[in-house]
């Protein structure tokens, strides 16, 4: 089964909804998530009293006087389908982003464990990941504040993200990459037509260098400088599930964590659509994935401590999860306590095995981020964060064609058979030789 | 004295200054004479207990100081500090 909002491909050039002029009332500014304090909505992404990360601030009453689910089920799929809970008004151009499929994994679910399980099927979107969804908000604000370039700094999908969008608004793009980069994620940046800045260290190193060439020259730096509007489009991950699911939440969510952003952005983003009363308060257990060879995160957990220590050298397949000194990583760690789930950690074997597994069962192809977040389901099944009956959603964030060697990750050549699947021997183009190789 | 290079987020509570020569034998020491100089400097890269706030992260040239012995690293004439908020997201 399939539960599916509606295409957001054959919306408009733009994918933008046919509302998106509505003067914006709903945003009430940024705010300091530490100490709290009001900032205008401008280029700021740190609190100048505390040095504290910024968010977008909505008034909610402004957003259940202007628009109700009933109203929403009338536009076009896609992020700007939920603009009243988005920092910024959908721009005219841009590409169709979101509106993603919600899947029943009948045959994947049992086989980790749990027979209640739904994917978020977030390959689908215009660069193969999740990261549109963020990229695509930036990309708005940017245009809203009338910014010469956009600018990344990645661990691989943002850079395709950032330079498809950049190319889409007609902006230069500059993407900062780790130099040994999956070679496949260099070349779908530089097709669009993007800068891509090979820097000789880890993402981390690539990081600090962004964050100041976002403050020295003043680019729109997505996951910088725009960070507290970026961070917003991964709340429309949450928008698709709970209306996905009629309009209620899920028991257990399950995501990748990188810098634990969007994990606690999906939090934050059902806990709006209760104040809205949108839908019924439910408690959601929140389980996050990391790569073992680059757990802070799950070490804390692990550790039952409140101090990230933060990893130096990343030593994993999983590159899109590659941060050693993750931002959010406190704030997902807390999440996870709170809610009574947990921080697991994957290893690469497990990793490649769920991506196989999802492809062979569901038909789904995910990269390295969703093996480790399918991973992490069996885990916290084992662990018993997720119980019998749990209707558990987990966040298929990338496309496997973006890491294609992972899925051979841990296997041997082999040469399939008639009843081996794999790939079978070079034939001659003669049915007489293939009914033979058949019935061999 | 060791080079401090300051954030433009800054900049308005270090009198404008991009670039600082502050004295000091360690990344502690460099740090408690840079507040002693701007106190406004203070709340925002301390937290109560005089210890680095965890929003910011401070490099020795270019290595973060967690890696190294935090407020206990060694600095010298020839090594730059630079201070940056603690944000990061793939």
């Amino acid at each position: 089964m399939t539960i599916e909002t509606p295409s957001p491909g054959a919306a408009t050039s733009s994918g933008t909804s046919p509302t998106a002029t509505t003067p914006r009332t709903t945003v009430a500014g940024l705010v300091c998530r530490a100490c709290g304090r009001a900032e205008q909505a401008g280029l700021s992404y740190v609190c100048p009293a505390c040095f504290g990360p910024l968010e977008v601030a909505y008034d909610l009453r402004a957003v259940r006087d202007t628009v109700n689910p009933k109203a929403l089920a009338m536009r076009p799929a896609g992020v700007w389908r939920y603009q009243e809970l988005l920092p910024v008004e959908a721009p005219v151009r841009g590409l169709p982003v979101g509106g993603t499929p919600l899947i029943d994994a009948a045959r994947l679910g049992p086989a980790l464990g749990v027979d209640g399980l739904l994917v978020k099927d977030d390959t689908r979107n215009p660069t193969l990941s999740f990261k549109d969804r963020a990229v695509a908000i930036a990309t708005a604000k940017a245009l809203d504040l009338r910014l010469d370039a956009l600018a990344c700094a990645s661990t691989g999908n943002l850079a395709g993200a950032t330079a498809a969008a950049a190319a889409a608004v007609g902006l230069p793009a500059y993407v900062f990459v780790p130099a040994d980069l999956e070679p496949a994620k260099i070349e779908h940046a530089l097709a669009y037509g993007a800068t891509v800045v090979p820097i000789d260290g880890t993402y981390d190193d690539v990081n600090r260098l962004c964050l100041e060439v976002a403050d020295e020259l003043g680019w729109g730096t997505v996951n910088v400088n725009l960070r507290p509007y970026y961070a917003e489009g991964s709340k429309t991950l949450a928008y698709e599930i709970a209306e996905g699911l009629g309009w209620r939440l899920p028991d257990v969510v399950v995501a990748p964590i990188a810098s634990g952003a969007m994990i606690t952005r999906i939090a934050r983003a059902f806990e709006e659509l209760v104040e809205l009363g949108w839908v019924a308060a439910h408690d959601v257990r929140f389980v996050g994935g990391q790569a073992a060879g680059c757990a802070p995160v799950a070490r804390a957990f692990a550790e039952g401590t409140d101090t990230i220590a933060p990893v130096r050298t990343p030593d994993t397949i999983v590159r899109s999860l590659a941060i050693g000194n993750p931002a959010d990583g406190a704030y997902a760690l807390e999440l996870a306590r709170r809610s009574g789930g947990s921080i697991e950690a994957i290893d690469d074997a497990a990793t490649a095995d769920a991506i196989r597994a999802a492809a062979r069962l569901e038909g789904v192809y995910t990269e390295t981020a969703g093996g480790v977040t399918l991973g992490a389901v069996s885990a916290a099944r084992r662990r018993g964060v997720i119980r019998a009956g749990d209707e558990v959603v987990a966040l298929l964030t990338g496309n496997g064609l973006k890491t294609p060697d992972a899925v051979r990750h841990g296997l041997t050549d082999r040469v399939a058979t008639a009843r081996m699947p794999g790939l079978a021997p070079i034939l001659p183009a003669r049915f007489s030789a293939f009914e033979g190789w058949l019935s061999a | 004295m060791s080079q401090v290079r300051i954030p433009p987020v800054l900049r308005p509570s270090a009198g404008g200054q991009k670039l600082l020569d502050i004295p000091g034998a360690t990344v502690g020491q460099v740090l408690d004479a840079l507040v002693e100089r701007y106190p406004d400097l203070g709340a925002r890269l301390l937290d109560d207990g005089g210890d680095i706030n965890r929003f910011v992260n401070v490099f020795v040239n270019e290595t973060d100081v967690r890696h190294l012995q935090v407020r206990e690293t060694p600095v010298g004439d020839r090594d730059t500090l630079l201070l940056l908020p603690a944000m990061a997201g793939g």
